[in-house]
């Protein structure tokens, strides 16, 4: 595996914005009654990490969905580079964006280099009676498939893994699997949701580096995560989604540093709180200390992803 | 990264200290109880059983046995052979590469079950335990001295799970049953096998050879067997022994070997089968052959549906029925309306091509459910067709099909001046007219397999696979679900239109009966299903043995008469509980070497 030790001090600077990739407007997307995402404007330029993050129950799993063609947004479009996006997911696909899911959704009967194989579908184009006739036009790009195949779980640290079944392996490594398998499909831009759910450090880490790879090959990259550490990390632009809406967007010490971000994860004081004036001073040293994280010593605690704290964001809300 | 990497635990072969059997003999002379009760069992087999000829088989004769002797002496002689190995006799050590004290317990069962099958059902016909002849008496006690002594062989106890003082006798009661079959299960359950020796590359094309010559043998006699009996006897042999030499881990080892030389083992296989009318003096098994090869060659051509793509369809046997009714009417028989009569090779493409039409026109709406509701509109399918079929007859409709008179006298093959209605010399063997068709469906057969076997390693097929495994990620890889479920029922369909150009012909008659849902002989849908399903989705084999099972035994058993549904489902039951995965395992299956200990869960999850 290359391993880009790019860290967040010198990543955004070093990116100048490039054409855009993925530009969508005023996406809506209504379950009947419900509103789960509502006019939200997002962009992603070639050559960068943007990152999208919100707590639970803020719509960005939707908004993913919208953008690969899952969903069909309700209003608003949705653009790669340049053109509409189509209807169906496996267009999408074609078009150049490749996803991974939230909840490992790997083939799990099938071997890891099936796996990868499986992602190559949409750049060969051998039919049936080519896979019955065998001509050495099959045998080619049989071949093709495979050596890229492998190249890419070479890429992902699992070549030696490739004739394993998917679902033998630990869970961090699936979730490698389910990023090699999706750049199978040679995307232009790489959405990923949440790809360091539960992972420890030292696998986020890992993950980490290895977006920074990705990125390096020249791939957008669009991901959806908790772990705070690892967006900051991570991304030259993070964008806040709550209930449904963009609240904020921009860099990282934007973002930490957003009082709006801080009451959505953590609630906002009550009116006539005794703890109110304690909680304000709180919030007021964590806004301070955020406009300064800008190191990876420190990684914006403000807005840590605790589950606590959504919980409570949640109650505050009933 | 860390790679973790389990070594297979190597199998332990002496008995662990204190180890003990099932049953309170010492383990020494168990094992000498076993090897000499397999001998004494052999010896018996050569003794008269019965005293008069009423019982089916010639049990009354010294000298040589007959009928069910024969396969009580085989089992005999699979238990004295295994216990030999089991003392590590030299050169029968390859018996048994992993353990022989498993394999012995099940020979032993083998014999034991088919003798004493063989002696009740002599005593029951012929009305008491006097119509038996020392010889009887002498391999009933012979196979039980060897079931004991073969339960005495030790065995790797599992541990003891003490009990929770404070339940309740009924809870103690449940938790002590447990723990004893989990003992008996213990002591049946195989050792690791050793991997198989890597032999030059001939001497693995010879073991091929033996061991399908082997299945060739025991495939004819069990279609020859001339009595209910007899069949039971073989189904009871040949059950337990196979799991006899599973459990010696013989058939693991075989299996490696096949999967080293899978061309040779498919073309061997096909040689296997083309040798199969050569070993009949009359038509009367050959018709059964083609009937299996038919049945067989549709349950291929569904496995490609149910067990690659996922997709459970029940109306399956309709695009049989279509290829028949379309090679029938342009076959130039009076009752067809098309006064047309086309050489073989334009019938076959006109049945394949029509069953290809019907399988767009009816998956074309259908793919675009998922599961159960996908299910439920293919039987309604299946039905439509059958009450299509009876309702074109002039009357109810325009006269196409005959209604349920069916297509009559459709005349016999003749292909390049080659009558298949007549019977051929070759090499001096008589060749009669089921035996051609056996020829000509295998032809067929092979026709199918190659397009599964092709089909499903490759781009199509591993989108196939990935449909069945998760649609959603499928999709999102960039699969168009719809176009290749569509490709994998419209393939499926022809091939299914194609053994129905030939069953049209074999059977002389077309009829709308012929293709129920579900009916007391195969093919039907539920039929074909159930030899998908049994035989093992995914794998060329399983449909073959599947479908071969599911044709003998209700053909075979004919005592068993307005319960055969009620065996078959029943069957069926206990298959699911206890090999979920079908009798011959996917190659997937095996890839999950390290999770041995794990129990298997449910492989393809059928159009879900």
């Amino acid at each position: 595996m290359t391993t880009d030790t790019t860290t967040q001090g010198n990543a955004p600077g070093a990116t100048t914005p490039g054409r855009t990739v993925l530009d969508a407007r005023g996406v809506t997307m209504r379950f009947g009654g419900l509103t789960a995402v509502r006019g939200v404007d997002l962009t992603v330029n070639s050559g960068e990490i943007v990152g999208l993050i919100g707590p639970n129950g803020a719509g960005k799993t939707t908004f993913f969905n919208c953008l690969t063609g899952l969903y069909t947004p309700t209003e608003g479009e949705v653009r790669y580079q340049g053109q509409l996006l189509p209807p169906k997911s496996f267009k999408v696909t074609a078009a150049g964006i490749a996803r991974t899911f939230q909840n490992i959704r790997l083939f799990a009967n099938m071997t890891v280099l099936e796996n990868v194989l499986v992602g190559r579908h949409t750049r060969t184009k051998e039919g049936f009676w080519s896979a019955v006739l065998r001509g050495p036009g099959f045998h080619r790009a049989e071949k093709a498939s495979r050596a890229r195949a492998m190249e890419l779980l070479d890429f992902v640290g699992l070549a030696a893994k490739a004739d394993h079944l998917a679902r033998n392996l630990p869970y961090g490594e699936q979730r490698k699997l389910e990023i090699a398998r999706a750049l199978a499909s040679e995307p232009g831009l790489l959405l990923l949701d949440e790809p360091t759910a539960g992972m420890n450090p030292q696998e986020t880490r890992a993950t980490e580096e290895l977006v920074f790879a990705i990125r390096d090959q020249g791939i957008a990259v669009l991901v959806i995560e908790h772990d705070m550490r690892f967006i900051f990390n991570l991304c030259d632009r993070v964008a806040v989604l709550v209930q449904g809406e963009k609240l904020v967007e921009g860099d990282s010490a934007t973002v930490q540093g957003d009082d709006r971000v801080v009451a959505a994860y953590l609630g906002e004081p009550l009116d006539n709180d005794p703890g109110a004036a304690e909680a304000a001073e709180v919030e007021a040293a964590e806004a301070h200390a955020g406009t300064h994280a800008g190191t990876p010593a420190d990684p914006g605690t403000p807005a840590d992803p605790d589950p606590a704290a959504g919980q409570q964001n949640k109650e505050t809300d009933r | 990264m860390t790679t973790q990497t389990t070594t297979p635990k190597t199998p332990s072969p002496a008995t662990p200290g204190g180890a003990t059997g099932l049953i309170g003999i010492p383990p020494h002379l168990g094992r000498a109880l076993a090897t000499g009760g397999g001998a004494l069992t052999v010896v018996s087999t050569f003794l008269a059983w019965t005293w008069t000829s009423a019982f089916p088989g010639d049990l009354t004769v010294y000298g040589y046995p007959g009928g069910l002797q024969v396969l009580a002496l085989i089992g005999g002689a699979l238990t004295a052979l295994l216990g030999l190995a089991s003392y590590g006799v030299k050169g029968l050590r390859w018996l048994a590469p992993a353990g022989a004290d498993p394999a012995v317990k099940f020979a032993a069962l083998a014999t034991l079950a088919t003798t004493w099958y063989t002696v009740i059902a002599i005593s029951a016909q012929l009305g008491g335990v006097v119509n038996l002849e020392p010889g009887g008496y002498l391999a009933a006690a012979a196979t039980l001295i060897a079931f004991l002594g073969a339960l005495a062989l030790p065995f790797r106890h599992p541990d003891p799970d003490p009990f929770d003082p404070d339940s309740t006798s009924w809870e103690r009661f449940r938790h002590t049953t447990a723990q004893r079959w989990g003992t008996v299960r213990a002591a049946f359950a195989p050792g690791t096998p050793r991997p198989a020796p890597t032999l030059p590359s001939w001497a693995e094309i010879l073991v091929i050879v033996a061991v399908l010559g082997v299945a060739l043998t025991v495939f004819t006699y069990g279609i020859g067997t001339e009595y209910d009996e007899l069949f039971v006897g073989f189904l009871i042999t040949a059950g337990l022994g196979f799991a006899a030499l599973h459990r010696s881990g013989l058939i693991a080892q075989v299996t490696e070997i096949t999967a080293r030389h899978q061309n040779i083992t498919i073309c061997g296989a096909f040689v296997a089968a083309a040798c199969f009318p050569f070993t009949q003096t009359d038509d009367q098994y050959a018709t059964l052959g083609v009937y299996i090869l038919i049945f067989a060659t549709v349950a291929l051509g569904l496995n490609i549906v149910v067990g690659l793509a996922g997709l459970l369809d029940l109306g399956y046997v309709a695009f049989l029925g279509v290829g028949a009714y379309a090679a029938s009417l342009v076959s130039g028989s009076q009752s067809s309306p098309f006064d047309v009569h086309f050489p073989f090779w334009a019938a076959v493409l006109v049945g394949a091509a029509a069953s290809l039409v019907f399988g767009v026109l009816i998956g074309a709406p259908t793919l675009r459910l998922r599961g159960d509701y996908l299910a439920i509109v293919t039987l309604g399918f299946g039905e439509i067709f059958r009450i299509t079929a009876n309702n074109l007859d002039g009357t109810s409709g325009p006269d196409v099909t005959n209604g349920s008179n069916g297509i009559a006298g459709i005349p016999d093959l003749d292909i390049l001046g080659f009558d298949f209605g007549t019977h051929h010399d070759v090499a001096g063997v008589t060749i009669g007219r089921f035996a051609n068709y056996f020829f000509l469906m295998l032809l067929i057969t092979a026709v199918v397999v190659l397009v599964f076997r092709r089909s499903g390693d490759s781009r199509i097929g591993r989108a196939w696979v990935a449909i069945r495994e998760d649609e959603t990620a499928a999709l999102a890889m960039g699969i168009n679900g719809f176009r290749v479920k569509l490709i994998a029922f419209a393939v499926g369909a022809s091939l299914a239109g194609l053994a129905g150009t030939v069953q049209a012909h074999v059977t002389y008659t077309v009829t709308p009966e012929q293709y129920l849902f579900a009916g007391t002989t195969p093919p039907n849908s539920a039929f074909l299903l159930a030899a998908v399903v049994l035989g093992g989705m995914g794998t060329i084999g399983g449909p073959l043995i599947g479908a071969a099972l599911l044709f003998l035994i209700p053909n075979k058993l004919q005592f068993l008469g307005d319960y055969q549904l009620f065996a078959f489902g029943l069957a069926l039951v206990l298959l699911m509980r206890f090999r979920p995965e079908g009798l011959v395992p996917n190659r997937r299956r095996q890839l999950e070497f390290h999770e041995e200990a794990d129990a298997p869960a449910v492989l393809g999850k059928t159009g879900a």
